[in-house]
């Protein structure tokens, strides 16, 4: 046997044996492929394709499938919003009162200047970590953002930045997926109506005077919001605010009445 | 008398799993219930069978004539992988019932070791085909009683409340799978 061949023979014999298997099965593909719903795959072009997991399925695919299927209904893309919900629909057939869109909301205030720190923490940069420190955190507010962007890290639409020591949501970006919500070990992130500007940017359930020593903009559950709503849609329990959003006219009288300027309302930057 | 060798040696004297000790991980990992169990071996056998075939054709008619023998883990790996999917094509459509029974043990055994294992043995034995193909069978049934008979142990040793919170789950079935390879030695004398 010559030189050439004992190179050739191995790949041709190889690569014949893999190009005759690749053609067998590209051929077996197309005579035995199984006639899935042609609705499926387009409504898999007109999810975002993010692959998040807000939805509760585990990919666009399986959320495709279940949207399909019946099991899910046409909004189930909390990602895609009103837009791809009228996609879905137009797809299938049948309107869709689009759901309200939702944005995450870090209920805290507190930035370097306004809240005291308990001590230096030079440990590992993510919240979850620090939040296993004594005292969980170093913030001096228990509740409160750490800053250490966990929910940064998690957000797959580049939505939060942590600008003065808190995260703060890009409410354009923000697709409520849910990923924020689930990695802040303060349960500091809700997501809240996207329309629903007045929110108590707060979390702490201490009592006011512990709250006043160590942050300026914190709620101190004084309920002046709650004699001021004539809508009943601001309640303090366990010391603290809380909006039902369901109720809030966005008057913005508590805004206006809050001692400490914890109620965000319209004015309020992102 | 030779096909008769082959089938009590590979199925109960060098049992794949218990005396070869190959295909651990599908052998744990889908010995819970019975039933799955059941499929498992099922899928297993069908593979096994046509891989044996499949790979003494290319190894015999291929490799040999052309002197590429050291190909053979290569050539051995892309007939199996390309056999296995082919076969999930062709179940899928005409047999959806066993398809779903099978599942995704199919996509498993493409990189199941037992089923490279049994094409390499019969490499190394010189069998020819009907001996390759029986080969192939009765390893693969030697495979389905193992799998067969440990998740049917399981299913009981789950039920026990007295169990060692220690022991619970894979420490048990690994001492469980120690002894059943154990049991098997005593087949050794089979055929002597």
């Amino acid at each position: 046997m010559g030189n050439i061949s004992s190179y050739l023979n191995p790949v041709l014999s190889l690569g014949g044996l893999g190009l005759l298997f690749g053609l067998l099965l590209g051929y077996a593909s197309k005579k035995f492929a199984i006639e899935v719903d042609p609705k499926i795959p387009m409504v898999r072009d007109a999810l975002p394709g993010a692959n998040c997991g807000g939805c509760g399925y585990p990919g666009c695919d399986a959320c495709a499938k279940a949207i399909v299927e019946g099991k899910a209904s046409p909004n189930a893309c909390p990602v895609g919003g009103a837009e791809v919900a009228k996609k879905v629909g137009e797809i299938l057939g049948v309107s869709v009162e689009a759901g309200e869109k939702n944005v995450a909301f870090v209920k805290c205030k507190g930035t370097c200047d306004k809240s005291k720190e308990k001590f230096i923490y030079n440990g590992i940069m993510d919240c979850r970590q620090a939040t296993q420190t004594p005292g969980e955190g170093s913030k001096g507010c228990s509740y409160g953002c750490l800053g250490l962007g966990s929910c940064v890290k998690v957000c797959a639409f580049d939505a939060i930045e942590i600008e003065d020591g808190i995260a703060v949501v890009n409410e354009d970006k923000c697709t409520a997926c849910g990923m924020c919500v689930a990695a802040c070990p303060k349960d500091l992130i809700d997501l809240v109506p996207a329309s629903k500007k007045v929110r108590v940017q707060c979390n702490s359930e201490d009592k006011g005077k512990d709250v006043r020593s160590y942050c300026e903009v914190g709620c101190i559950a004084c309920n002046i919001c709650q004699k001021t709503c004539r809508f009943g849609a601001i309640k303090v329990t366990n010391n603290i605010a809380q909006v039902d959003y369901s109720k809030c006219t966005q008057c913005m009288e508590c805004v206006n009445k809050c001692p400490t300027k914890v109620i965000s309302g319209l004015i309020a930057k992102k | 008398m030779k096909i008769f060798y082959i089938i009590i040696s590979s199925m109960l004297v060098n049992n794949f799993v218990l005396s070869r000790f190959l295909g651990i991980c599908s052998f744990l990992g889908v010995s819970k219930k019975t039933d799955t169990a059941f499929g498992m071996g099922l899928a297993v056998t069908f593979v096994m069978a046509l891989a044996s075939f499949m790979s003494w054709i290319v190894f015999n008619l291929i490799l040999v004539p052309l002197h590429l023998e050291y190909l053979y883990t290569l050539a051995f790996i892309l007939v199996i992988a390309a056999l296995v999917q082919f076969i999930e094509m062709v179940i899928q459509k005409t047999n959806p019932g066993l398809y779903k029974a099978l599942g995704i043990y199919l996509p498993l055994i493409t990189t199941n070791c037992a089923v490279l294992a049994v094409a390499v043995i019969n490499m190394n034995e010189n069998y020819n085909l009907l001996e390759s193909v029986v080969n192939g069978v009765s390893a693969a049934l030697g495979y389905f009683l193992a799998i067969v008979l440990l998740s049917g142990i399981r299913e009981r040793i789950d039920n026990n409340k007295n169990m060692p919170e220690a022991l619970k789950g894979f420490p048990i079935t690994l001492i469980t799978a120690g002894l059943m390879s154990i049991a098997f030695l005593g087949f050794q004398g089979l055929l002597q």
